[in-house]
């Protein structure tokens, strides 16, 4: 016979392991622990029984699992910070000393170290890498804004620069780019890397403050991170579209290259460096692609779908897709753009030269700029500010928003809202997908009409209701406004009708074709009633109700059943069922409220609108 | 030059400098003391001096000169006097002093060391170092070394202090010695030496303070050793550390370890190497990735929630918060908001400014990376559809009352109790206005009205199909009433069985609990038959199924709470001998010689036959209302104030088989269909729900229980809704009291 097995020796409470505990094994303090957890990805885990982990006290502690840390205690990176300690401990010595020399000759020795191996650690494959590639360029690009201090070193802020610069490039390069959003917040880009949707915020430039209450020092560890992976991903992704990394601009000869070469030993080279730097982050110029060939990816694109999927109609399904994305992907493909000094630049050049256009702004305001504002093939001229006063007429001036609804749109809209001085059509967040009851708000819908070829949205009938209206107004002028209302009313529930016919020609076809007849019945009964006044309606009106009444009936029916089986729902699922009921309920309630906030709104402009209208006449 | 300044003190020089110092002092003290004290002083030391001052005119030198004894001595004891008053503030060495002093005056006469002595009193004057005052108003001053009084010199008088002071050119530098009372003229070093220690300069003008300094050991390198001892052996000998470093070093550099110290630019160039090859192909297609089981387990941090419309800098206007939704906004903890910013509308892309939480947000973001514990939950993706059990649809599981068919309209208060006849074609209503009334149940119509004026509390209709009976309950009595409906044949054999009961079979040994009476009379034309009056208020009758037998519940009758009638013989038999718990209801098993007692928490089943407890159900709830028997008596229903209705299946527990919570509020009454699988539960809450419940004859089948049809139409009255349920003995209707004083039929 055993020792008889104790309490708490084994299971879930000996697989876990509290965050004091671990810091006195791997003996570092917290500091350099905090760092540890951040470079090699390690989290603290939320045990399922408390209890049994807490070994009987159920005390707020944050548990990691005690394999975690024993896989840390054999990372090399540890020597290396207690290295940089004794390093730390033994210039300060020097420096206080006096000791010049020694300081320097410690100096020049720092101990220093790379995350190459915790990368390839971390992400075995590179679509691992992709996957978590969000927060990474987030924080390279706010790292990229910052100024120097004293946590925050220049070297990370220009490596981070550098980095999505080059990222960027990829992007453009890739055409991976797949939606803009403008949010209060930032701007929202989203790009389809290999298969992998990555979204990442770049801030709003005009100037923040920076906060105060924000540790640096644990950013600036999530950053030297970053860099590396970000390093890593930009070398991978830029070799497999076949192009130099680091990038090199496509338009640098050789000749201005034997120069540089010759003048490596020069002190005006990091100048150089600089000006290359900044060409790159201009954004105008295509990279150096390392083979000539180029015509390879076109030819994978059409062979994919076929050896994929069997099924004729899949693969016609998958045809018509790729056929969409290239054309969305050469949206702006032809175009030529011209920015003012007033657009933010950087992400705007990012866009157009994502979607294939051309783009230059003036040159005083930054390098890199191809063509002066005087160029008569400029198609678009971005513009932020109420008024112009020099106009070309060749061209269309829009303001920036027309690119970000454009793209997520998908297609061109048209520029007329967008004018420069106009009030803009709302900003939406293409990241929305409305399910099923969601609210969708109307310039979705319309939209979303668009998208499919129905160009008819309900925008246009509603001018057309307001024609109308002017006409009655113009013949009636004695019209009382209740009658307006009514006929308004009226309008609209047509308008409502027209357009959910509209919504469900894409889901069941036989509804509509109910609506239909229905509609045509009425129509003929209308014309009946024109026609002969005299003849009773009694009988055709009895029959309508029954009908209602029928299909209420089982509705009634139908909802009481389900009442009624609600109430055998064992009391184990009862919880939870009424917990789904309930985010339903508020989920519908939320749209409801929003569809009346918003009719509201839009009847109040309407009557404005009108007001307006009479007092011009 | 330690040694130096030594020799300087050796001089004596500074001694006398240091004792000067002290006479400075005394000098300022005496300058002090004659301002506080002129006159008395002045009184004090008459005109004595004055004359030998006088006679001293002239030069000090030649009052040294002069060799007048006595002068001397004066002024040695003046000198004395100097030192004594010196003595006041330190002992210093009286010696030197001394020395210095007759040094200048009177060397040449005095031996050197007549009076010198460091311990020795001053001989001149021996009253030691005392204040003088204590003498001012003697004529005295001290006594001298033989005893004899030292007679105060005589003063001037202030005429003659003045022209002395207009006269004498030594005036100035003329102080008294107080010792002594005798004037003394400083001498031309004296006066320097005073002055010198005014300017705070040293004393003496001879010495220089900033003599160049003079060094012993220099920094330069001396010809000739300073000692003459021999070079240590190290010194000559090689090192054997410094060997065994040279050793190390040249094997480094045989092995291509050590590198020649790089320039600056190399260093650079090296650097910049460094920087354009620090990425490289980490990922190599070919390379098949080792996946371990740590990073298999590893729970990808969630990713960021994708912005919606309202975060917009341009959203649709419905997104926007009005004044109200933002006052809630701001009203709301962070962590309870539902969005963390206030959506706002800019005209255009140029005046949108930075957000001010952008850091702040990334940081958490951080901070959520690394310290948030994380969980792999597995998100239920339920269709709540599914949750639903799937029963068969109440479509086919008709017939059960459906809709409301029939009002019964008449009473005026709310009618408590409810009963059907055996045929199904009477209805008995008792009400809380004091009536009984008989329905039609097919036309509705009321055919008889019995008045009681009391509260009917229960009322039952004799299920023996061969009697015409409503047993009822008002206040402390149990009425029997032949209602005189239906076959008349029926009525009337009734009143035949009732009166035909001869009266001397009652009369037995034990005393009755209660106490039968016939009514006669106007009574028994109206239709009152019997009466039984209790000693407490009866609550509820219910008749055996055969009709002979009917129990009573009186819930204050403690151990008589349950009593057992016999119609037949008119007895009354009171089952218990204790009570065990407030009785609400008492039912008679359908078949088997079984009674159902339900008090607030349990219902005991006790076999009449064995006089035994056989059962005891656990209802789980805190008061019964009602229980209802099914007509097979397997099963039972209890319905209770607690918003429950518990199934019991006999055979299976004594817990319940299911509780059904249908109903919101209290259930007043639950009721089987006696032929349909059906039952009924009446609530407070004004509902009526019909549940199928089918019993199989298979005792592994369990009964399956579905709710078909939820009745409504009564109206509640002070909280009540429906208090009493019934089902028709044939069709599946049922009736309900309302607390609406109406009846109700649904069909």
């Amino acid at each position: 016979m055993g020792r008889p097995k104790r309490k708490y020796e084994s299971g879930a409470a000996t697989a876990y392991i509290t965050r004091n505990k671990a810091v006195r094994k791997l003996q570092l303090s917290i500091a350099d622990f905090r760092r540890l957890c951040i470079l090699k990805g390690i989290y603290p885990q939320e045990p399922k029984h408390k209890k049994v982990v807490g070994k009987g006290s159920t005390a707020p502690k944050t548990y990691y699992y005690s394999k975690d840390i024993k896989f840390l205690a054999q990372e090399p990176i540890i020597s290396k910070f207690r290295d940089f300690k004794h390093f730390v401990k033994k210039l300060r010595k020097a420096v206080v000393k006096g000791n010049d020399s020694a300081a320097q000759r410690l100096r020049a020795n720092k101990p220093k170290y790379s995350l190459d191996h915790i990368i390839r650690e971390r992400y075995p494959t590179f679509t691992d890498a992709l996957r978590d590639l969000d927060d990474c360029l987030s924080m390279c690009f706010l790292f990229s804004t910052f100024p120097k201090t004293s946590v925050t070193h220049i070297e990370f802020i220009h490596l981070c620069r550098r980095l999505t610069v080059e990222f960027l490039h990829y992007v453009i390069a890739s055409r991976s780019l797949r939606k803009v959003f403008i949010s209060i917040k930032g701007i929202y880009l989203q790009a389809e890397v290999q298969g992998e949707k990555t979204t990442w915020i770049v801030p709003h430039r005009v100037g923040y403050s920076h906060p105060t209450d924000v540790d640096y020092k644990i950013m600036q560890t999530f950053v030297e991170f970053y860099t590396t992976l970000l390093g890593f991903v930009n070398y991978k992704l830029f070799h497999t579209i076949n192009l130099h990394y680091p990038p090199k601009l496509e338009l640098d000869t050789e000749e201005e290259h034997v120069p540089h070469n010759k003048m490596t030993k020069k002190p005006d080279r990091f100048a150089e460096r600089e000006a290359m730097e900044e060409r790159l982050a201009a954004m105008t110029q295509s990279l150096k692609t390392i083979d000539a060939g180029g015509g390879e990816d076109e030819v994978e694109l059409d062979e994919f779908p076929i050896s994929e999927s069997d099924d004729p109609d899949r693969i016609e399904q998958a045809k018509l897709e790729a056929e969409k994305l290239k054309k969305f992907q050469n949206l702006f493909t032809g175009l030529k753009f011209f920015l003012n000094r007033e657009v933010p630049r950087e992400i705007i050049v990012f866009i157009i030269r994502s979607f294939g256009g051309e783009v230059s702004w003036d040159f005083t305001v930054a390098v890199g700029a191809t063509y002066p504002e005087s160029d008569e093939k400029i198609t678009h001229q971005i513009v932020d500010r109420p008024n112009i006063q020099k106009q070309f007429l060749s061209r269309y001036y829009v303001q920036p928003q027309w690119l970000f609804d454009c793209v997520s749109a998908r297609l061109l809209l048209p520029v007329e809202d967008y004018f420069p001085g106009a009030t803009l059509p709302p900003h939406l967040s293409p990241f929305v997908e409305e399910g099923e009851g969601d609210y969708i708000p109307p310039e979705k819908r319309q939209l979303l009409n668009r998208q499919r070829g129905i160009d008819s949205g309900v925008g246009e009938e509603e001018s057309e209701s307001e024609e109308e209206e002017l006409e009655g107004e113009v013949k009636g002028d004695s019209g009382s406004e209740e009658e307006e209302e009514e006929q308004e009313s009226e309008e609209e529930k047509e308008e409502e009708d027209s357009s959910d016919s509209e919504e469900e020609n894409v889901t069941p076809p036989k509804a509509t074709k109910r609506k239909r007849e229905k509609a045509d019945s009425e129509k003929k009964k209308r014309k009946s009633e024109d026609e002969a006044l005299n003849i009773s309606n009694m009988s055709v009106e009895a029959g309508k109700i029954e009908v209602e009444d029928k299909e209420r009936k089982l509705q009634r029916q139908l909802a009481e059943e389900k009442r009624l089986a609600e109430m055998m729902i064992p009391k184990k699922k009862k919880r939870l069922y009424h917990k789904i009921m309930y985010a339903k309920k508020k989920k519908t309630q939320e749209a409801r409220k929003l569809k009346e906030k918003r009719d509201a709104i839009d009847k109040a402009a309407k009557k404005e609108r009108k007001k307006a209208r009479y007092f011009q006449e | 030059m330690a040694t130096k300044r030594k020799s300087d003190i050796g001089n004596g020089n500074h001694v006398a400098d240091e004792v000067d110092l002290f006479v400075e002092r005394a000098v300022q003290g005496e300058d002090k003391s004659e301002d506080d004290t002129t006159d008395s002083e002045e009184s004090v030391y008459s005109g004595l001096e004055e004359e030998e001052d006088t006679s001293d005119s002239g030069e000090d030198q030649d009052s040294a000169e002069s060799d007048d004894f006595k002068d001397d001595d004066d002024n040695l004891n003046e000198n004395e006097m100097k030192d004594e008053l010196s003595k006041k503030e330190l002992d210093v060495q009286n010696n030197n002093r001394s020395n210095s002093d007759l040094s200048q005056t009177t060397q040449a006469t005095v031996p050197e060391y007549e009076y010198d002595s460091s311990d020795e009193e001053d001989i001149r004057n021996t009253v030691g170092n005392i204040p003088m005052e204590w003498y001012k108003n003697y004529t005295h001053i001290g006594y001298d070394i033989d005893g004899k009084k030292l007679v105060k010199p005589e003063k001037a008088d202030e005429l003659d202090e003045f022209l002395n002071k207009m006269d004498d050119p030594n005036y100035w530098r003329t102080v008294t010695n107080k010792l002594t009372g005798q004037s003394v003229i400083l001498s031309k070093e004296d006066v320097e030496l005073i002055q010198r220690l005014q300017e705070k300069k040293h004393p003496s003008a001879q010495n220089e303070m900033y003599a160049p300094w003079v060094e012993v050991f220099v920094n330069e390198t001396m010809i000739h050793p300073l000692s003459n001892r021999p070079e240590h052996k190290r010194s000559f000998m090689p090192s054997k550390w410094e060997k065994l470093k040279v050793g190390q070093m040249v094997y480094a550099l045989k092995m291509g370890w050590m590198k020649p110290t790089k320039t600056q630019e190399d260093k650079e160039a090296d650097e910049e190497k460094e920087e354009e090859n620090k990425f490289y192909m980490l990922w190599k297609e070919d390379e098949e990735s080792e996946i371990s089981k740590r990073i298999r387990q590893n729970i990808p941090a969630p990713k960021i929630p994708l912005p919606g419309h309202e975060e917009s800098y341009n959203p649709p206007p419905e997104y926007l918060f009005t004044e109200e939704e933002k006052k809630k906004w701001e009203e709301q903890d962070e962590e309870e908001r539902r969005l963390n910013f206030i959506p706002q509308k800019f005209n255009s892309l140029r005046e949108v400014p930075a957000y001010p939480r952008f850091i702040n947000e990334r940081f958490n973001r951080c901070l959520d990376l690394y310290l948030c514990p994380r969980q792999s939950k597995m998100k239920m993706n339920v269709n709540p559809e599914d949750l639903i059990p799937k029963l068969p649809k109440p479509k086919d599981l008709q017939p059960f009352p459906t809709q409301q068919a029939l009002v019964y309209r008449g009473h005026k208060g709310m009618v408590r109790c409810l009963s059907a006849d055996k045929s199904g074609q009477w209805l008995a209503s008792g009400s809380d206005d004091g009536t009984v009334k008989i329905w039609e149940v097919v036309t509705g119509r009321c055919m008889k009205t019995f008045k009681i004026d009391d509260v009917i509390k229960g009322l039952e209709w004799n299920p023996n199909p061969s009697l015409s009976l409503v047993a009822l309950t008002v206040e402390h009595s149990v009425i029997l009433i032949n209602p005189g409906v239906g076959d008349k044949l029926l009525v009337s054999s009734t009143d035949d069985m009732i009166s035909s009961f001869d009266t001397s079979e009652t009369q037995t040994g034990k005393i009755s609990p209660v106490e039968w009476s016939v009514y006669d009379g106007k009574k028994y034309d109206e239709g009152f038959r019997i009466k039984i009056t209790h000693e407490k208020e009866v609550t509820q009758v219910t008749w055996h199924v055969k009709g002979d037998y009917f129990a009573t519940v009186v819930p204050k009758g403690d151990s008589r709470s349950v009593i057992i009638h016999q119609l037949s013989k008119r007895r009354s038999q009171n089952p218990f001998s204790k009570s065990k718990g407030l009785v609400q209801c008492v039912r008679f098993h359908p078949v088997r010689p079984f009674l159902f007692v339900a008090s607030q928490r349990y219902v005991r089943v006790y076999n009449l036959l064995k006089q035994e407890l056989s059962k005891k159900l656990m209802t789980n709830c805190q008061w019964v209302s009602s229980i209802a028997v099914h007509p097979r008596g397997d099963n039972l229903i209890i319905g209770s104030y607690d918003c429950r209705l518990s199934w019991f299946d006999m055979d299976l527990s004594t817990k319940p088989y299911q509780t059904l919570r249908h109903h919101k509020k209290a259930l007043r009454q639950v009721c089987y269909h006696p032929h349909y699988p059906l039952f009924a539960s009446a609530s407070d809450d004004c509902t009526v729900i019909v549940c199928h419940g089918m019993v199989y004859n298979d005792l592994l089948q369990n009964p399956q229980i579905v709710p078909v049809k939820i009745l409504r139409g009564h109206t509640p009255e002070n909280g009540v809704g429906i208090l009493d349920c019934v089902f028709h003995p044939t069709q599946p209707w049922i009736f309900s009291a309302g607390a609406d004083s109406t009846i109700r039929l649904y069909t």
